[in-house]
């Protein structure tokens, strides 16, 4: 039981005594994403091989008694960034670590032999960009152009162990808060560091914790946004897979500085893995005391509860969050009273997402200044990503605020995927917009990209080449906003459902000129008036889009074209009579008969028929049928 | 009207929660988790013990996806059509699955209750987009060929 600052202090210094009597440490990535390419398998594969081989020793928590054997850890930690990679290992001895990637069940045994027993390098798993091979995963430009905050442990350490935690100095933000500072200088200094929500609203996170120290209700909460559900972005989910502690240590701290007892963690149903480490972080804590009443000996109580989702995106709005885990409907409500006074259960509430209270602890280690002196003026320090779509590397990052899309998509993205030419990219999910080459250089920050009809958002970042349409993009966001829609308030309800109804029809190519009028005005309509953030954004995606793209809505409707090749509809099968060997077989399979001509001699498909079902293409032996724009 | 043990199931499950509206939806993911669905005899027997009206619970269940009144297939596939999954094509993954299953946008679950399919709009994984989950089982990369080698195996299987 840790009871006192002193306890905190000795445990801390254990933790780290542990830490460097392994010998080596296996750490098999077990982010979402390499769990899925089989990296549970791999953490079972070397846990058995190093129990059975002679002259290494699986050990949990070496406690400083004498080995003869060498002490192997093998851990599973979070996300070490490079997604699709999988699975990846890294090798750690002392200071230095070696990066596999692509880990077979196979290679095991090798990595065993070779790296953890003996000093060798295994070239055949190391990353390879052109034909440099790095060893170290700090040298990957993937990762060496990143600033990790946020990051800093996630797939470092073991995202399951306390200890790990207190190794790397967890707690010692939450002891000073307690012992070195008042409730108002913890609040003071979040206030000085100009940290802003990541969430995507941007709202200064000070200002918000000082609203509710100010409210007279004695009785408040703490509640974390751990909703993450923009499609294509899972930061989040990455940072409670990866350092559950750290974000749970952030919410103490806040719950400290405004005298809440409670907090609640509120994550997506679809990320059982958030769920499970989160849950064992907060029973490892209270069993040792970290959370419960008196905390180190003091007079603050505070206690942990996860709430899953139960797949609303809505409920990722403020008071549809509070809401849901109220036990109702996850409908926003009008405001005011805003959160801060009357949030969960008509009580004062503190709420942030997950990277912003992931942030607390190193601002009240290092100080306001030290933040500020990351990322630009009006948003200080750092944001993560997740870089995804039509690109290179694939994966987590985090980079300063002002960093420029360049730098994202071609320092770190390494460009697009075999080389293919950047169209655009989304960020900020079905609220944000469309970047395009000319805004490359632009710094991101939260002020700087609402100029284009785009929003940072929550850090979804979704790289589009040649081959996507923008119509077509505009439309899915629109079908998930409509989708997602609670139906509340009529802007929303409605009048996503119309705007769906004409990018739909666009898409057919049954568009009029007039609708792009029609679009522009409802966009306009719905930002005004529907009821909470959800309905106040989705119309970005189209406005946005037709900012950039208009000629490309223009294609669709005049010329009923669709460049990307993507739109079935405006697709035109056409039979190459040079490759076309006039075997029939494509016009046996043609559902409609929209094929003829004559055996032997080059067949034809006529496009008034043709449905546009691809099945002649699929099944050309000659590759002789190809789509037309 | 259903066999006494899931009544003695939702008991148990009832009894690890406090008896009032904000155990309502825990309450329901644990008896879905159990039953694949949320029988709606269940539903009523539920707002009953805890407290609440029975229009109310009906009110929470309809409102978040993921509660179903009808009974799901043995292996439950959620194809991710979140955005990075979009731009990788996962559309034709999940058409193919629809054929290959006699599926559709309507029907969900297949008549020997094997499977069933659905969209998801993000599972976290856009690394390795286009992805689907099997119950918790997250697949990556998928193609409709992986797609459909992947039901031929979980038919083996039962």
């Amino acid at each position: 039981m840790i009871k006192t600052a002193e306890e905190l202090a000795q445990a801390q210094k254990i933790a780290c005594e542990e830490i460097k009597q392994y010998d080596c440490r296996i750490l098999v990535c077990s982010g979402t994403g390499c769990i899925a390419t089989g990296s549970n398998k791999i953490h079972e594969i070397f846990s058995e091989l190093v129990k059975q081989t002679p002259g290494v020793e699986l050990v949990f928590s070496p406690c400083g008694g004498h080995h003869d054997d060498k002490a192997v850890g093998v851990k599973k930690t979070g996300c070490q960034g490079f997604c699709e990679l999988g699975p990846l290992v890294r090798i750690q001895k002392g200071g230095k670590v070696i990066q596999y990637v692509k880990v077979q069940p196979d290679d095991c045994k090798e990595i065993l032999e070779k790296s953890v027993i003996g000093d060798e390098i295994i070239e055949r798993l190391l990353y390879k960009k052109g034909d440099k091979a790095y060893v170290q995963p700090d040298e990957i430009p993937f990762i060496a152009k990143q600033t990790r905050i946020v990051l800093e442990n996630c797939g470092k350490f073991d995202a399951e162990s306390l200890d790990e935690y207190l190794a790397a100095g967890g707690f010692a933000a939450l002891k000073k808060a307690m012992f070195e500072m008042t409730r108002d200088d913890v609040i003071n200094e979040v206030d000085a560091s100009g940290l802003r929500g990541r969430g995507g609203g941007g709202f200064p996170t000070g200002k918000k914790w000082k609203q509710v120290a100010r409210q007279k209700d004695t009785v408040r909460y703490v509640v974390c946004n751990g909703d993450e559900g923009d499609p294509g972005a899972f930061m989040d989910g990455s940072v409670m897979e990866g350092d559950p502690f750290k974000l749970i240590e952030g919410m103490m701290i806040a719950g400290y500085a405004v005298r809440a007892e409670n907090g609640y963690i509120y994550v997506r149903a679809e990320y059982p893995m958030s769920v499970a480490r989160l849950r064992n972080a907060i029973k490892l804590l209270e069993e040792r005391g970290l959370l419960g009443d008196n905390i180190l000996g003091s007079d603050f109580n505070f206690h942990m509860h996860i709430n899953k989702g139960a797949g609303a995106f809505v409920c990722g709005e403020g008071s549809a969050l509070t809401a849901s885990i109220e036990g109702n409907r996850g409908m926003p409500r009008t405001k005011p009273p805003r959160t801060v006074e009357k949030g969960l259960w008509e009580k004062p509430t503190v709420l942030n997402n997950v990277e912003t209270y992931a942030n607390v602890p190193k601002i009240i280690l290092q100080g306001a200044d030290w933040f500020k002196s990351i990322g630009t003026p009006g948003s200080p320090g750092c944001k993560t990503f997740s870089l995804t779509g039509a690109i290179e590397n694939t994966g987590l990052i985090e980079v300063p605020m002002g960093s420029t899309l360049r730098q994202i998509i071609f320092d770190i993205g390494g460009g697009l995927k075999n080389g293919a030419d950047f169209k655009a990219v989304q960020i900020g999910g079905p609220s944000g917009g469309c970047l395009t080459e000319a805004h490359l250089d632009v710094p991101l920050d939260f002020d700087s990209v609402k100029k284009y009809n785009a929003i940072i958002g929550s850090g979804g970042m979704v790289v589009m080449g040649q081959d996507t349409c923008m119509v077509e993009v505009a439309r899915f966001f629109m079908s998930f906003t409509q989708r997602e829609s609670c139906g509340k308030c009529t802007p929303c309800r409605e009048g996503t459902k119309r705007m769906l109804e004409i990018l739909e029809r666009i898409v057919n190519g049954q568009g009029k000129l007039e609708d792009l009028d029609t679009l522009e005005e409802l966009a306009k309509m719905i930002q005004t008036m529907a009821l909470c953030g959800l309905g106040k954004s989705a119309p970005l995606p189209v406005l946005s889009t037709l900012a950039t793209f208009r000629d490309e809505y223009i294609e669709h409707i005049v010329d009923k074209k669709c460049r990307a090749k993507q739109c079935t509809a405006l697709r035109r099968y056409v039979i190459n009579p040079e490759f076309c060997k006039g075997c029939s077989k494509c016009a046996r399979n043609c559902p409609v008969n929209a094929i003829s001509g004559v055996v032997k001699k080059p067949y034809t498909i006529d496009s008034n028929k043709c449905i546009k079902c691809g099945a002649c293409k699929e099944n050309c032996a000659f590759d002789a049928i190809y789509v037309e724009a | 009207m259903l066999d006494a043990s899931y009544y003695r199931k939702t008991d148990e499950i009832i009894s690890r929660y406090v008896r009032d509206a904000r155990s309502l939806i825990p309450i329901m993911q644990d008896i879905q988790a159990e039953y694949r669905y949320l029988p709606a005899e269940l539903l009523s027997y539920v707002a009953k013990e805890i407290g609440i009206t029975e229009a109310k619970a009906y009110s929470v269940a309809t409102f978040y996806e993921n509660f179903s009144f009808e009974a799901k297939g043995k292996y439950v596939i959620k194809v991710c059509d979140g955005t990075a999954c979009h731009v990788r094509h996962s559309t034709p993954v999940l058409e193919a699955l629809w054929k290959e299953l006699g599926l559709s946008k309507k029907k969900h679950t297949t008549d020997d209750m094997l499977f069933t399919v659905e969209t998801v709009s993000c599972l976290g994984a856009c690394g390795l987009a286009p992805t689907m989950m099997v119950n918790d089982q997250v697949h990556p990369s998928m193609t409709p060929e992986k797609a459909l080698a992947l039901i031929e195996e979980l038919r083996g299987k039962g």
